[in-house]
């Protein structure tokens, strides 16, 4: 029965985890995700969730116990943060080169050293490259709706490939808001359990993870490469899919909102878009033309529908929460990138804040338009948001 | 020669779904690090197994009469020659085999 609950953003997903029905949840826990793996455990004790939970001794064993599990052919769950999804970066390639649609819950935290439990997103955005499909999410309610939409995505026959489902730690992880949970039935209608093509069963033997030397490797790269490109399609559907079945959607792989005669844009992602949602109410009341591009899915990366929103604006900032080292932000990179190939000569800056849960403001966020709008910007440099000069 | 052979015609696409494939798939030889390769005088083998059970890759065959190599399995590692107690087994290098 769909209801409407309390909730914070961890049991918001731990809820959505439930009603996908796991076979197997493997996680281990750790700050700001912990209550995801305390509520999943809950339910695998009382009985209101018939999964097999695996107590692991740590976040490599879980990767590790997901990738088993998924290898017969079991659906599965885990759940990490921070210094735990670096520790289990070995199994990620795995993953997703056996093409083994495991989905996984990453609360966005801050990665040592300094020694910080706070949110940004520097853990996630390190693993581009790990071959997973990664989420950001804005709200709880968008958490749960998509690690439904995940297992759809992911368990795609022409997809088949491991999800992330990013939520901003404590943001996200440790507030409350109301959350509409999904009907079990139509869950089940929705996501129904698929027969994986590479699953290993008694009866038809397999070797999975095979030797690729380098007579055949290239061509196992460029069919994940292939069947990441194919998801952006699905992702696409899927949404429409959930949006009418659950009367919920979210623009698929982007949400470009107030954009359509917007001067200048401010693309981000995860749950600072909601704050910049609310500035760009604010600044349209005065009759300033703003609007705010969230990207939802950074891989595969949408570079066609960012060009496609960006193309009539005079700037665009790039706010994120993580940065190379010496370079600028990854998706300012992206983003550039994307504006590059489609011939876009706009002015862009990027805007690098919330390191290690330094709070991004309002004021933050409208003094960026404003920069924006007034041609101020640095173009092309990278700016610390919020950055003390006192000490 | 019981074991697999190499199938010399194998693509990717020929497998289900990324690099999983049916068991007993072989699509190179496991042999290649090989220096020397050892070589059964027929003649002088009493067929009393004993490389048989040393071979630490199961490279060498039973089923027919006489003892055959798989060469696509050896690794040249000689503990056959070693363990034969009758001199039956040389070990040749690979470039002259």
């Amino acid at each position: 029965m769909s209801e409407k609950l309390f909730v914070s953003g961890d049991e918001a997903v731990a809820l959505a985890a439930k009603a996908a029905k796991p076979h197997v949840i493997a996680a281990y826990p750790i700050t700001p995700q912990t209550i995801i793996v305390e509520r999943l455990s809950d339910y695998v004790e009382d009985g209101s969730l018939n999964a097999q939970y695996m107590y692991v001794e740590s976040e490599h064993s879980a990767m590790a116990a997901c990738i088993g599990a998924s290898a017969i052919g079991a659906r599965t769950f885990t759940a990490t943060s921070s210094q735990g999804l670096l520790y289990m970066v070995e199994g990620l390639p795995y993953a997703s080169g056996s093409r083994f649609p495991i989905v996984m819950a990453n609360a966005n935290r801050s990665i040592a050293a300094p020694w910080s439990i706070y949110n940004d997103q520097r853990d996630s955005l390190s693993q581009l490259e790990c071959g997973w499909i990664q989420f950001y999410v804005e709200s709880a309610q968008e958490a749960y709706d998509m690690v439904i939409q995940a297992y759809k995505v992911g368990e795609d026959p022409d997809v088949m490939l491991p999800v992330m489902v990013n939520l901003d730690g404590f943001v996200l992880t440790h507030t409350y808001e109301l959350v509409q949970t999904a009907d079990q039935e139509k869950v089940d209608a929705f996501i129904p359990y698929q027969k994986f093509a590479n699953r290993m069963d008694l009866d038809n033997p397999m070797s999975t993870s095979i030797t690729a030397g380098p007579p055949f490797n290239m061509e196992f790269r460029h069919q994940q490469h292939v069947a990441t490109v194919n998801a952006e399609k699905k992702i696409e559907e899927v949404d429409k899919a959930f949006g009418e079945v659950f009367g919920r959607t979210y623009g698929g792989m982007i949400e470009a909102y107030k954009c359509e005669d917007a001067e200048v844009i401010l693309v981000t992602l995860g749950s600072v878009a909601g704050t910049t949602r609310c500035v760009v109410d604010e600044l349209r009341a005065e009759g300033k033309k703003v609007g705010l591009l969230k990207i939802r899915c950074m891989c595969p990366f949408p570079a066609a529908k960012i060009v496609d929103v960006l193309k009539n604006a005079k700037a665009v900032g790039v706010l994120e929460k993580d940065i190379t080292f010496g370079y600028e932000g990854v998706v300012y990179t992206e983003v550039n990138s994307a504006m590059k190939k489609a011939g876009l000569e706009i002015p862009t800056s990027n805007y690098v804040g919330g390191l290690g849960g330094r709070s991004i403001y309002k004021t933050d966020i409208e003094n960026m338009f404003n920069e924006l709008l007034t041609g101020t910007a640095v173009n092309g440099g990278v700016e610390f948001v919020n950055l003390r000069r006192d000490i | 020669m019981d074991r697999p052979k190499v199938d010399f015609d194998f693509k990717v696409t020929k497998l289900p779904m990324g690099p999983a494939c049916e068991a007993g798939q072989l699509h190179d030889v496991s042999s290649g690090m090989r220096t020397f390769r050892p070589v059964i005088d027929q003649e002088k083998c009493v067929h009393c197994l004993r490389c048989f059970l040393v071979c630490p890759d199961g490279a060498i065959d039973k089923s027919e009469p006489q003892l055959e190599i798989d060469y696509d399995y050896c690794k040249g590692c000689g503990v056959c020659k070693r363990a034969c107690k009758v001199g039956a087994i040389s070990m040749i290098l690979e470039v002259e085999a």
